[in-house]
């Protein structure tokens, strides 16, 4: 079973009087433990697609299944239950709550779980913040961190619920080359300990990172291929670390 | 969210912007003091009236001879000289639901002591007359079982008589001539003062009831009788059993109306304190209105706080808030600005009202009643205000809300 199965998905908002298709047939599936780039560039409907994988959105029309469950048609509160399980999201813009220490930004989700899983928010939290590198700085605010740390703050709280996969939309896009990359070695890192990622880029040098890039133009799919040998951030840091060195 | 975060995550909101929320708060901190404070000096100065009055005697019950009608010409009060001497012995010995009874032979006399005089009341009572009207004895004694009998010339003098006609003396055992008859001063009783509804209560003398009716009276028409109910016994059950006692002595007929009026002084209170009620009534409503607009002030504060935490509300969506947890969030916020409001509110209000009170005079009275309805009123202020913006943020679009800027 996919974890991510597209059938004929279409979109159609209504602007005044003019419609727009921003999704005009889709059909995609992803595994478990893909590391998929959908690339596009602005109008393309990609992150009209990011948003309807996410369950932020609703298609018009087709069908979405995650894990074998259909979420077109699910009433709002359902979506938001499979928003805190299923998925966890990683934006552009990093958005964390300010004034609000890292272990509670990556609490959140959890705040949140009806479920009763019985997890302890505090526990879950210090472990995702561990997992992504910030053990350190747990009680610190997005205001004391850089912009590489405030991002991985919000992978960590992506990953505090244990999601079936994560969504990052252009996660890269407000960091500086250097940070990119270890942005980059963090999610490959994650990739390969099992986790499904699905990045929009609209860059084709983080694509180069990923496992199968996904090009969508016009609401529908251009291109869909695997990439056969991804780039290693690992390695690009550690060659840049190197050159560095080299001009010191 | 459990309940326990949502106040958390609320107080925390509150506590970022310690300058608005407090501004936010005044409306309701006003409100809330003006009621307490108008509340409390309103039952507090309805209490003192209360007090005043019941210094007259504890369950009073004033029996007074009914009116007489002649032709069409009506007598006024008491005019019929219905009551008598054996109607008392009658209720003294029947009624079981009376403390103590008494008559109250009234003539205005010139009193005369040595070389002074002054026109006073002399009263002839019973000797259980001081425990209804809650007189006390500061020198001598009072007069006895004894002195009813014998209709013995004694009196009992009230601070004021005793001030005029012996300035700075002690007059028991002196004489006086009460409308030329001898009487000798065996007591005086402690100042009652001023009573607020009417005369003086301390210029007066006391003298055994048989006294002034068989020497100063016609020896049979009392016109007034005052009696005390029994604790626990119902002013309507004592004057009912009054009445069916008065009524069959007088041989009255079914069709024939009483010939005595029966006054308790729960009436006599219940229409002072009406009055003061009202008033303390429409003050506090005023004053109420306030609340109201301090609960509007909040709604715009809400407002704009929804607005500017659109980003907030929107991450929390992505991260699986439901509509219910976002609004439950904001309204949780309301209500606590709404009841810290209240609570400042309880505190400004007592502090005021103990000022005024002290400044003014008067007593102050805050129950706990009306504390706790001011603070529950205040936390419907804040869900009634609150809902509205709440309702806002929890119907975001969650894409919407995190593209916001």
């Amino acid at each position: 079973m996919p974890t991510i199965a597209l059938r004929d998905i279409h979109k159609t908002f209504t602007l005044g009087d003019s419609e727009v298709r921003a999704l005009r047939g889709i059909s995609l599936a992803i595994d478990r433990g893909e590391f998929v780039a959908i690339m596009g560039s602005s109008g393309s409907g990609k992150s009209t697609l990011m948003n309807i994988l996410g369950g932020l959105d609703q298609p018009s029309k087709g069908e979405y299944l995650l894990e074998g469950v259909e979420v077109n048609g699910l009433s709002p509160e359902k979506l938001a239950e499979i928003r805190n399980r299923r998925i966890g999201f990683v934006f552009q813009g990093f958005n964390l709550l300010a004034r609000t220490s890292a272990i509670e930004n990556v609490a959140l989700p959890l705040l949140y779980d009806r479920s009763g899983r019985g997890i302890d928010p505090q526990q879950a939290a210090i472990k995702a913040l561990q997992r992504v590198g910030l053990g350190e700085r747990l009680d610190h605010e997005p205001s004391q961190l850089s912009g590489g740390q405030q991002q991985r703050v919000a992978i960590a709280r992506a990953l505090v619920n244990n999601p079936a996969l994560i969504l990052a939309d252009e996660p890269t896009g407000n960091l500086d080359s250097r940070t990119t990359i270890e942005v980059m070695a963090l999610f490959q890192e994650l990739n390969a300990q099992g986790i499904t990622l699905v990045l929009v880029t609209h860059e084709d040098e983080v694509a180069a990172y990923c496992r199968r890039i996904i090009e969508v133009r016009d609401g529908v799919i251009r291109s869909d291929r695997p990439v056969a040998v991804p780039r290693s951030a690992a390695d690009d840091l550690a060659l840049l670390d190197a050159r560095q060195k080299g001009v010191a | 969210m459990n309940i326990k975060r949502l106040i958390v995550v609320a107080l925390r909101s509150i506590a970022r912007n310690t300058m608005r929320s407090l501004l936010t708060m005044l409306g309701i901190i006003i409100g809330v003091g003006a009621v307490i404070a108008l509340v409390g000096l309103g039952s507090g100065s309805q209490a003192d009236i209360e007090q005043e009055i019941s210094g007259l005697g504890t369950n009073l019950l004033i029996i007074r001879s009914g009116s007489s009608q002649s032709g069409n010409v009506r007598g006024g009060s008491a005019s019929l000289e219905s009551l008598t001497m054996s109607d008392f012995t009658l209720l003294q010995r029947e009624a079981t639901l009376l403390q103590g009874i008494s008559p109250e032979v009234q003539v205005q006399a010139q009193v005369i002591a040595g070389r002074t005089n002054w026109n006073t009341t002399v009263n002839g009572v019973d000797i259980s007359f001081p425990a209804i009207r809650n007189y006390k004895i500061d020198s001598g004694d009072f007069f006895s079982e004894r002195d009813l009998k014998s209709r013995a010339k004694v009196a009992v003098l009230g601070k004021t008589v005793a001030d005029e006609l012996f300035p700075g003396e002690n007059p028991v055992g002196a004489p006086i001539r009460i409308r030329n008859v001898p009487f000798t001063v065996i007591g005086v009783l402690a100042a009652k003062g001023q009573s607020s509804m009417g005369p003086d209560q301390d210029d007066v003398i006391l003298a055994p009831s048989t006294t002034i009716l068989y020497r100063l009276g016609d020896g049979k028409t009392i016109r007034t009788l005052i009696a005390s109910a029994r604790d626990g016994v119902t002013m309507e059950s004592a004057k009912e059993e009054i009445r069916d006692l008065l009524r069959s002595s007088h041989r009255l007929a079914e069709s024939f109306d009483d010939d005595f009026d029966i006054h308790d002084q729960p009436e006599i209170i219940s229409m002072a304190t009406k009055i003061t009620g009202t008033l303390t009534l429409l003050l506090s409503a005023t004053a109420g209105v306030s609340l109201i607009v301090g609960g509007i002030g909040i709604m715009n504060i809400m407002l704009v706080s929804v607005t500017e935490r659109t980003r907030e509300i929107g991450i929390r969506m992505a991260v699986g808030a439901r509509r219910g947890d976002i609004l439950s969030q904001f309204l949780v916020e309301a209500v606590i600005l709404s009841l810290i409001g209240g609570l400042f509110g309880v505190l400004g209000g007592v502090g005021s009202a103990e000022l005024l009170g002290y400044f003014m005079g008067t007593s102050v009275k805050v129950s706990s009643t009306v504390v706790a309805g001011s603070v529950l009123f205040t936390a419907a202020v804040g869900i009634v205000f609150g809902l509205y913006p709440a309702r806002k943020a929890s119907r975001l679009n969650p894409i919407d809300a995190l593209r916001y800027e």
